[in-house]
């Protein structure tokens, strides 16, 4: 035990130490004097050990004119009036080869919001500048993805989308304009964010996501957002990212809910963990098939370009094996846990899928209709024109709500209105010697309602192919699609 | 917090990063603190004890006993480490990532860019408390 064992503190850290340039205690080693010190003063501890208690590697402890780490490191003895000095190493220099990024003045300018906080600065918006990320999808969750990351000064973003512009899209998707309608997503997209910032470089895949072509796209790129609204793309998206390592940013959208996760393989669950199987196709209808709230979007998306930023930043808690559930109506979020699953087949202990697979086939996605109709149980709008101008007499059967009558319909003298689900009841209403053309929005509904009948015994039914979407293409432009 | 010397202290700098271009140079700065400013009075050119040769064009360390020594002497004559400079060969004056990893708080780190042996831009810095980045700190010279 040795009295009068001085410490000296280096400028560089005497604000962690009561402003103190040297203290004076009693110890039986190194160790001892400098827990005393620490001890007193706990800011200092982390400046001088790491989270495991080690000595950092630029911190150098020296007993008098030794080194301790070629001494007894802490358990080195100390004698009366030794000193211990705390003495920092000096050192740095230039960069590595590898090219820095800088930003100009007028970028400077441009994201002071960032560079002001502690959490980004300029280290921070380099690394948004360097960053690469992937948008699958340019529609209702990559407009305000494409829009917020653009703005934010992520240096590179892609886009994958192979759709054109429509009306239906202007209600949720943003990013594109009334005089966008009728050109493509990605030139409409990619004209809006250059105007927006032209910092960031725009680079666009006019097609849609394969298994094909997935892995390519994607390993050129650090994060990847998932924007699509179909379960083959949400499985080929997850699985590409469990095959290369990357986080998926992911979201979901249905009337008025919304979902947000990060599935990072690496770090937790994966999208399968999740859904090892797809729903059977048909029972989760799509926003084209459900609706959906147009501002939600904008809020899941938005949600999504944070997590994406907060992951490129490398701040903050991410939502890895977290769900976050959102309901509009009730405006309330709710946090799932996820958990990752050891017999997960692409991310667990023993994967069986090791590469990629034809996601239409395992979701049982095809574009034939679910209910198996005989060719000549179709009719097309324009061969039901003709025979209707010709004088047939063919009743045609509505199937749709009675929310979707009131946005228009066939413009024929004998059209009746049953909705789908009021057809048992109501087919007394029908007669079975007529002649019956069954009609909804793009033919599914009318379809079952056609096996409805068939089974009760009617047979002089047809199905209208492409339903009113179809008779607004070929025969009245007037009749409003949506 | 500025920095304050002569166009003598400023030169022994010059001199020393293009002596030694285009190997990094470093050194120790010291002084006294008064308030705000930081006043130099010696620059103590110093041997670039990186431990691979081959990479002291681009990285430069400070033998933790030379500086122990200068930090002893120093409290002995009532002066304090102000800080540090060393050079950028043919690099901007501005803290590297590398730079920012083995920084300290409250030390001016000054950096001399020399482009083809001739020193150019000089500026200080000054990490900032959570290690994010750096400020920089301003320079004067009084005759």
């Amino acid at each position: 035990m040795a009295d009068n064992v001085t410490i000296l503190i280096p400028t560089a850290l005497r604000q962690f130490a009561g402003g103190n340039e040297q203290v004076t205690y009693s110890g039986g080693t190194v160790g001892e004097i400098l827990a005393q010190l620490t001890g007193a003063h706990t800011d200092l501890k982390k400046h001088l050990y790491n989270d495991s208690g080690q000595l950092r590697s630029f911190v150098n402890i020296y007993l008098n004119d030794e080194d301790i780490r070629y001494l007894e490191k802490d358990k080195t003895p100390v004698a009366d009036g030794d000193t211990v000095t705390v003495v920092p190493s000096i050192a740095g220099g230039v960069a590595e080869m590898t090219e820095e990024v800088t930003l100009s003045a007028d970028e400077v300018a441009r994201y002071s919001r960032h560079l002001i906080m502690p959490e980004v600065t300029l280290a921070g918006q380099k690394k948004l500048k360097q960053a690469r990320v992937l948008l699958v999808g340019a529609g209702g969750l990559g407009a305000p993805l494409g829009l917020y990351l653009t703005a934010a000064g992520v240096g590179h973003i892609g886009i994958v989308d192979g759709d054109i512009v429509d009306s239906s899209n202007l209600q949720r998707q943003v990013i594109y304009t009334t005089d966008d309608v009728g050109v493509s997503k990605l030139a409409a997209a990619k004209r809006r964010l250059n105007g927006l910032n032209p910092y960031t470089e725009i680079t666009t895949y006019d097609t849609r996501l394969t298994s094909d072509n997935a892995l390519d796209i994607f390993k050129d790129y650090d994060i990847i957002v998932d924007g699509t609204d179909n379960f083959p793309t949400r499985y080929l998206v997850n699985d590409a990212c469990v095959l290369l390592g990357k986080p998926n940013v992911y979201g979901s959208i249905f009337r008025f809910e919304g979902q947000v996760s990060v599935f990072y393989a690496k770090e937790g669950p994966c999208y399968r963990c999740l859904y090892p199987e797809p729903p059977p196709p048909g029972l989760v209808p799509s926003c084209a098939e459900g609706g959906v709230l147009g501002v939600l979007p904008g809020i899941v998306g938005a949600l999504q370009a944070a997590e994406t930023i907060k992951l490129i930043l490398g701040i903050g808690d991410p939502l890895i094996g977290r769900l976050l559930r959102f309901d509009a109506l009730k405006m309330q979020f709710r946090e799932y846990k996820l958990r990752k699953d050891p017999a997960c087949q692409i991310c667990g202990e023993h994967p069986t899928l090791t590469g990629l697979i034809d996601y239409d086939e395992f979701c049982g996605v095809t574009n034939a209709p679910e209910v198996d109709l005989d060719a000549q149980q179709e009719i097309t709008p324009t061969q039901l024109k003709e025979r209707l101008d010709a004088g047939e007499h063919i009743v045609i059967v509505d199937v749709r709500e009675p929310h979707e009558w009131a946005l228009g319909t066939i413009k024929e003298p004998d059209v009746r209105f049953i909705p789908l689900g009021d057809i048992p009841a109501r087919m007394h209403e029908l007669d079975s010697a007529d002649e019956i053309v069954l009609q909804c929005r793009s033919g599914v509904r009318s379809a079952k309602a056609l096996a409805i009948l068939e089974q009760a015994g009617f047979r002089k039914l047809k199905n209208l192919t492409g339903g009113i979407l179809a008779w607004s293409d070929d025969v009245d432009p007037s009749l409003p699609k949506y | 917090m500025s920095l304050v010397w002569t166009l003598e202290h400023r030169t022994v700098i010059c001199r020393h990063s293009e002596r030694g271009y285009p190997d990094e140079v470093c050194g120790i700065i010291i002084g006294v603190r008064d308030g705000a400013d930081k006043i130099v009075q010696e620059i103590v050119p110093v041997e670039n004890a990186w431990e691979n040769p081959d990479e002291q064009r681009r990285r430069f360390q400070i033998a933790p006993d030379v500086l122990l020594r200068h930090e002893r002497g120093a409290r002995a004559a009532g002066q304090d480490i102000l800080g540090f400079y060393h050079s950028h060969p043919d690099h901007e004056a501005h803290p590297s990532e590398t730079d920012r990893e083995w920084a300290w708080p409250t030390y001016s780190y000054v950096i001399q860019q020399v482009y083809r042996g001739v020193s150019l831009d000089l500026q200080s810095w000054t990490l900032k408390d959570d290690r994010s980045g750096y400020d920089t700190e301003q320079i004067r010279a009084e005759d």
